[in-house]
């Protein structure tokens, strides 16, 4: 794939970056600062839409360790059931699949420079990743300004499951996989280059700033999304073949996040993202939000606004098999829209007969998100005889509900 | 560019910098005791960051776009 312009030198933006975190570590003059309270979180998830449902719990668990060091270790498990539109398209039988997630990670603190590094492992038959970060963090100008610095690199193995044994349960058929032995074990390596700044504008309002470069390279390509490509001769009026995309991919990001106190003790929060990548895929998210204590009660709200353009070699349906090198039509990379509701409620209590635990907080959350597509067809609803021919069906669009159920305990 | 362009561009860095280390003497405008709001639970960027992990891990598998947020995560989606 042809590099060009900005996206294929992302060092230009990043090294000023960089000069400017250093410069201001430099000159920054030494207090103290602090760590994050000792917590356990506790979550349930549920995620429904678009022919899938996933299911979740995740556990958190944050404890100081002297003065300097703060730890902090998070379990998450998924089950994955159910058949997307993808899935369906291209024949496969709905599935069941989980995935694991384990990380630990620590701060430290000294005088107002702050630490951290951590680790994580995501297990799930298909996809095996591990991630390693550091992150450093100074205060300055008297707290009222935060730079950071973070590095993240990720280590992935890309498999494709094959079904061996099936038996006749319409819902879920395949009841064991193998890893596909044609298909392999392919690798997929990320490195994340980051830097930030937090600033306190006036007594009411905080501004913060964030810049992420991401590389990628190696298996890029989603080992079960096909392409649709004409094929006049065939009875449905297509065929399908593996999608093929580049080996390599540099993101960049910037993101803002500016959030207000009003007077009547409730916070306004704005945020803006700016994103780009040498896929030539652009894209922009706004949110706002809102958040009001009552008595023991904090409710908020949310209103995401979310556009991007599609992949310079991503399309709905190809002329051929083999009309270009990179061929894709995988719906994450192609142009939509995506507008995203959502509310929450917490709960602050006491817990009896338990003076260790300085407060807990109930939560519940609610989000719905809608997907509406710009080039992506419903290929489900491809049909010749009816008038439907490929090419002609509705575009797809997508409703989606997810629910968060957790419980903070802070001692 | 000319010689003339090239000064002033070196001028104008080196005052920047003697500015950035000069910092220690600048007196922050919002002191200590007046930011009891923004110490505030309901101006923290990220109240629960195992709500929000989970909401971007959401976000992105179903688009392209990621980063700009500081937050880490692992896992495909790709189904």
């Amino acid at each position: 794939m042809q590099l060009k312009g900005w996206h294929a030198h992302p060092g230009r933006l990043l090294a000023p970056a960089i000069l400017l975190a250093i410069s201001a570590l430099y000159c920054a003059p030494s207090r103290t600062d602090v760590l994050p309270e000792d917590e356990v979180d506790a979550l349930g998830t549920h995620y429904s839409g678009g022919g899938q449902d996933i299911n979740g719990i995740s556990l958190l668990v944050r404890k100081k360790v002297g003065d300097h060091v703060s730890l902090t270790y998070n379990h998450l498990e998924d089950i994955v059931s159910g058949a997307s539109i993808d899935v369906r398209t291209s024949g496969a039988s709905p599935y069941r699949e989980k995935r694991n997630q384990d990380g630990l990670s620590g701060e430290f603190l000294y005088g107002k420079t702050t630490y951290s590094i951590g680790a994580t492992h995501s297990y799930e038959p298909d996809y095996r990743s591990n991630t390693a970060n550091f992150g450093i963090s100074q205060s300055m100008f008297g707290d009222l300004t935060t730079v950071s610095m973070t590095y993240r690199r990720t280590w992935n193995d890309v498999y494709k499951m094959l079904c061996v044994v099936h038996n006749d349960d319409l819902n879920y058929p395949c009841v064991e996989k193998i890893h596909d032995p044609a298909f392999g074990e392919k690798d997929m390596d990320e490195r994340s280059y980051g830097v930030g700044l937090t600033q306190i504008l006036t007594r009411n309002s905080i501004i913060s700033a964030n810049l992420e470069v991401i590389t990628d390279q190696g298996w890029l390509s989603n080992p079960y999304r096909e392409i649709m490509y004409a094929n006049p001769g065939g009875g449905s009026g297509f065929g399908l073949a593996p999608e093929v995309d580049p080996s390599t991919r540099t993101s960049n990001a910037i993101g803002v996040d500016y959030k207000y106190y009003l007077f009547w003790k409730a916070a306004l929060d704005v945020q803006y993202r700016f994103f780009t990548d040498t896929w030539g895929i652009r894209a922009h998210t706004a949110q706002l939000g809102y958040t009001q204590p009552w008595h023991n009660w904090t409710f908020d709200g949310t209103v995401r606004f979310y556009t991007q353009t599609h992949a310079d070699f991503y399309s709905d349906l190809f002329a051929s098999a083999t009309q270009q090198n990179f061929e894709s039509r995988n719906r994450e990379l192609s142009a939509f829209n995506s507008y995203t509701i959502g509310a929450g409620a917490a709960y602050e209590f006491k817990m009896p007969y338990a003076t260790w635990i300085n407060k807990s907080t109930a939560n519940f959350r609610f989000d719905h998100l809608i997907f509406d597509y710009h080039d992506f067809r419903d290929a489900l609803l491809i049909d010749s005889a009816a008038g439907v021919p490929v090419g002609t069906e509705p575009l797809y669009s997508v409703q989606i509900n997810v629910m968060q159920l957790f419980l903070s305990v802070y001692y | 560019m000319s010689l003339t362009r090239r000064l002033l561009g070196l001028a104008a860095a080196a005052l920047l910098l003697s500015q950035l280390c000069a910092c220690a003497s600048i007196q922050p405008w919002v002191k200590p005791y007046e930011r009891e709001r923004l110490a505030d639970p309901i101006m923290s960027f990220n109240p629960h960051p195992i709500d929000s992990a989970y909401m971007q891990h959401v976000f992105e598998t179903r688009g392209a776009s990621r980063g700009g947020d500081g937050a880490t995560g692992g896992g495909c989606g790709c189904n």
